[in-house]
């Protein structure tokens, strides 16, 4: 594991009767310590696991500049009118460079700020693959079991929308401007199939109509096997609020859909399986990752290895390679 | 190795004061210096700002104020963060502020203070260094 | 060395400059640079008071007419800013620019809550037509003009000041104010915006095709690239996205069936003197005449005197440094030069304490009195337009051009201003722009003289304009006072004839005059608005 900074650690791990009370402070340190890689932290989301599973998880995704925000935003003033409470989670990248982030998915969100009623929580995607942080699926966890009933997800709005946030969502909005091609391009990234929700935004824009159109079109090519949901293309005003009543109803008829046909627990159990198996990876590759680093260092210390790499590195990775799997299957064994 | 930990900085501008040019290079300072920044955007009540202090667990408040309006401002805001027993967060503070109040900014219990035209540098090492 | 990239050989020689707008300028100009750039006398400059105007707005320039000065003046209580008004024309100042605190800006009440140690703070607090009785008690409205540094709520201020004329006995044909009225350079810079973008347009919209009709003499609207400049434009930005907001502007009163010749005579502008002096000259020089070349081409605007780009030129704010503060009276002349040289009609110096505190009497005076130097001493009303026939300055002005027109493509290719407003792009631009101009200058790359790179300022001791707390008691008894002696079932009746007409497509600005009158707060007709329209949302910072 990663070394702490203890100075900026958070106070010690809070109980986990306030995470259940929906103490935000508590809620919003255990984030933090589990961001920070705290292994008391991922002990503690163990004893929550049990009390979570009653939210639903809905992604928002799309391009840059699609107005994720900004619908966000007006979705959680819906969602607030029919008495949901409901947690955010923004994620923006980190700067390559500097590690850095300046999160500002919120600036958007910000009227909500007083309001008991809704979390918020900003996540930089620290360079995690798909453009969702490692810590957001935990993130969800901490807020279902604080008791938020609708959770919404914003992962980095990428140029390729990402599909990895299927794993974390029940339901997934897939958010479109008018005049851009983005349909075709959810097409090409596979999102049609990922997507339950299609989302034409800012429809005061030129074109709105026959984005629209290309959309259901493109939706209804897909083969659809009886009693499956048939996603709905929905254009909103997201600055407006225009549209985005109806966007709140259709992802609450989705839920009802996956809970009427039993779709929602399969989701559930399959997303828990695959979890399961982020989780496994992950606490390997943690251990082995500084082995492998050390293992390659002693493979290139003599010059004959040495030579061999710069001669054909393929082979010479596939070597090494093959002993290490070897090691590891029987650590009695040697590696070299 | 990269740290998992990061400072994480609530960058906010309280009140009416619309000038958000200095609370805005300063976010990209922080950024560049590593640090993960949140950005309140502007016309913040101060309740706004401690919800959102304590939502997103920051280590730090960053207040850019240029109206003058410093001194009323930290005082509530510092009894608020004592009140809501946010023991762990720094509240640092940008903007015009002449000389002769940057003492009265400290005793209140406002960790730093950095009237314009302090150095990125300045910034940086003077907001790195409450975690030393 | 300046606000320009110079780039020195080991020795120290210059061997490359580079201005901010990025134009790179040669050791020296000749003859064959204008015959490269194209540059036509009839074309490019025209006479003096001839189109495009680029030399000047009338063929003699200073000789009919120095400019007018307007410092930027008022706090406190509606009485100190009278007793300033009066110190300030009495010392030889011909236009007034009233400055208003945040509350008012905001419209916000003096007793309310978000108003809390801001009552009068960085300007004067209105709140109802009382407020403007007192502050503008003895001051011929028909005489002498006002700037009002207002935005969000620049149509409730307008209506405030024909409400006060009236009361006064000044007839609205008579008396002039120039509102800044610009809400998308708010939502670009300054901040002070209260309501979504497209409602902001629309009271932009309403008070100008008020004036068009009902205040002949008023200038409905002043855009600002002064403050984009500050926020981080380039001096080409700065020009390009206040021409881009001017034309957003008359889009939106021409769709209501106004001919643009009917109202853009009655645009003015408030530009930044701030940066380059030579970058200076040539902006203001090519900004005429693509703001009149504009108008001809694009809206069928044939009138001359249409054709001008009126306004202020000022000295910027963002110029002046907290150390050594009194370099920047020196800095202050240099501005005014810049401006002087550029033609400016009305003009304004940031005081030499600005980066501090609120200007004292003192550093005002001698910001008036640094701009009169210029005119009665120096020689600058001689002859129209000096620089004009330099190699350098004109082939500078020619590059100019091009780059604000490059600029005005950008924001074009975008949707326009007000889509790149809202999406934030102009915003993320200009920050960027800032953040890497202020790196530049804490490395050394940039020079401002008196401050030391890697060196933090010692702060020195100027005079303070302190703030004090009794001006918010005084606003809030004045307000209360106010309250209980009006007459309660006009204002309602008042305020909900302007919530009809803010639901509907009616102009706003007749019953905003009848709020006034009836003395309705400034904080209750904002809030009929924020109630009809809502507030405006940030877009995404990153």
């Amino acid at each position: 594991m990663p070394e702490k900074v203890p100075d900026i650690q958070p106070d010690p791990p809070v109980e986990i009767r306030q995470i259940l009370d929906g103490d935000v402070m508590a809620g919003a340190r255990l984030i933090r310590c589990i961001e920070a890689g705290d292994p008391a932290a991922a002990q503690m989301l163990g004893k929550l696991y049990s009390h979570a599973g009653n939210a639903f998880v809905i992604g928002i995704t799309g391009p840059p500049g699609a107005g994720k925000s900004t619908l966000i935003n007006s979705l959680i003033t819906m969602f607030r009118k029919k008495q949901f409470t409901v947690g955010v989670v923004a994620v923006d990248p980190s700067s390559r460079k500097t590690g850095g982030a300046v999160l500002g998915d919120r600036v958007r969100m910000q009227a909500h700020a007083g309001d008991k009623g809704v979390f918020i929580r900003s996540m930089a995607a620290r360079g995690a693959a798909g453009g969702l942080a490692r810590a957001a699926k935990d993130t969800c966890l901490v807020l279902d079991a604080m008791g938020y009933e609708i959770i919404i997800v914003e992962p980095v709005g990428s140029g390729q929308a990402d599909l990895e946030i299927t794993t974390l969502v029940h339901s997934l909005g897939l958010v479109a401007i008018p005049g851009t091609g983005d349909g075709i391009q959810a097409v090409k990234a596979g999102l049609l199939e990922a997507a339950d929700l299609f989302i034409v935004n800012k429809t005061d824009l030129p074109g709105a109509a026959s984005e629209m159109m290309t959309l259901e079109h493109l939706v209804q090519q897909r083969s659809l096997e009886p009693d499956t949901w048939q996603p709905p293309v929905v254009g909103t005003c997201a600055r407006t609020g225009e549209g985005v009543d109806r966007l709140a109803d259709l992802f609450l008829d989705h839920r009802q859909f996956m809970k009427d046909h039993q779709v929602l627990e399969k989701i559930q159990t399959a997303q828990a399986g695959e979890y399961f198996n982020t989780l496994v990876r992950q606490m390997v590759m943690d251990r082995i990752d500084p082995w492998i680093d050390r293992q390659v260092a002693a493979f290139l210390d003599t010059a004959a290895q040495k030579a061999a790499v710069a001669a054909d590195p393929y082979q010479a990775a596939r070597k090494l390679a093959d002993r290490l799997t070897r090691f590891l299957a029987e650590p009695d064994s040697e590696v070299f | 190795m990269e740290t998992l930990n990061k400072i994480r900085v609530l960058v906010a501008k309280p009140g009416l004061d619309g000038h958000d040019k200095g609370a805005k290079i300063v976010a990209l300072a922080l950024r560049d210096a590593g640090m993960e920044v949140i950005y309140s955007g502007l016309h913040q009540t101060l309740d706004q700002i401690m919800s959102t202090a304590v939502q997103e667990s920051v280590d730090v408040i960053g207040l850019s104020i240029m109206s003058g309006a410093h001194l009323p401002i930290c005082e509530k805001l510092t009894a608020m963060i004592k009140e809501q027993g946010l023991d762990n967060v720094h509240l640092v503070v940008g903007g015009v502020i002449p000389n002769q109040d940057v003492q009265v900014l400290r005793k209140m219990g406002v960790a730093a203070v950095f009237p314009g035209g302090t150095s990125f540098d300045t910034i940086v090492s003077g907001i790195n260094g409450l975690f030393q | 060395m300046g606000v320009a990239r110079y780039i020195k050989d080991e020795k120290g020689a210059i061997t490359e400059v580079v201005y901010q707008s990025g134009m790179k300028i040669k050791p020296g100009y000749g003859p064959q640079d204008l015959a490269d750039a194209g540059f036509s006398y009839e074309t490019d400059l025209g006479e003096p008071g001839e189109f495009p105007f680029t030399r000047s707005l009338h063929p003699q320039g200073y000789r009919s007419r120095a400019w007018t000065t307007r410092q930027y003046t008022g706090f406190g209580t509606p009485e100190q800013t009278n007793e300033r008004f009066k110190l300030m024309i009495a010392n030889g100042q011909n236009g007034l620019n009233v400055a208003f605190d945040l509350p008012t800006q905001m419209g916000y009440d003096s007793d309310h809550p978000l108003a809390e140690g801001e009552v009068g703070r960085v300007g004067m607090a209105v709140d109802s037509l009382k407020d403007f009785l007192t502050a503008f008690d003895g001051i011929p409205l028909d005489r002498i003009g006002s700037g009002l540094t207002i935005n969000a709520v620049a149509s409730i201020m307008m209506a405030m000041y024909q409400a006060l004329g009236e009361t006064k006995g000044f007839d609205r044909t008579k008396i002039s104010c120039t509102p800044q009225n610009d809400i998308l350079k708010e939502m670009i810079g300054r901040g002070a915006w209260i309501f979504p973008v497209e409602h902001g347009v629309r009271l932009v919209g309403d008070s100008i095709a008020y004036a068009v009709k009902e205040l002949p003499r008023s200038n409905p609207v002043s855009i600002c690239g002064y403050h984009i400049r500050e926020s981080g434009a380039t001096p080409a930005q700065e020009i390009a996205y206040a021409f881009e907001i001017a034309r957003a502007y008359i889009d939106t009163v021409a769709q209501r069936g106004i001919d643009p010749s009917d109202f853009v005579g009655r645009f003015s502008f408030n530009f930044n003197v701030y940066g380059n002096l030579w970058e200076q000259v040539a902006k203001f020089r090519a900004a005429r005449k693509i703001w009149a070349q504009m108008l001809k081409e694009d809206y069928g605007v044939t009138d001359k005197k249409k054709l001008f780009l009126r306004g202020l030129f000022g000295g910027g704010g963002s110029g002046l440094t907290k150390e050594q503060p009194e370099n920047n009276i020196m800095r202050g002349a240099f501005y005014a030069l810049g401006a002087a040289l550029s033609g400016a009609q009305t003009t304004a110096l940031c005081s030499f304490d600005e980066a501090y505190t609120i200007p004292t009497p003192r550093s005002a005076l001698l910001s008036l009195k640094t701009l009169e130097l210029l005119m009665d001493e120096v020689g600058l009303r001689d002859t129209v337009d000096p620089l004009a026939g330099s190699y350098f300055i004109e082939t500078l002005t020619l590059e100019m051009a091009d780059k604000i027109k490059e600029e005005m493509a950008w924001v074009k290719e975008m949707g326009g201003i007000v889509s790149g407003i809202s999406d934030g792009m102009i915003q993320k631009k200009v920050s960027q722009q800032a953040y890497e101009f202020e790196k530049g200058l804490q490395s050394g790359e940039y020079k401002k003289v008196g401050k030391t790179p890697g060196k933090e300022d010692e702060g020195a001791d100027v005079e303070l304009h302190q703030y004090n707390a009794a001006w918010a008691k005084s606003s809030k008894d004045s307000l209360a006072a106010v309250k209980r002696t009006r007459h309660e079932k006009a204002v309602a009746d008042t305020l909900r004839a302007l919530e009809k007409a803010a639901k509907g497509k009616d102009n706003v600005m007749p019953p905003l005059v009848e709020c006034c009158k009836a003395f309705a707060t400034v904080g209750e007709m904002a809030d009929v608005f924020r109630q009809v329209f809502g507030e405006w949302q940030e877009p995404i910072f990153y």
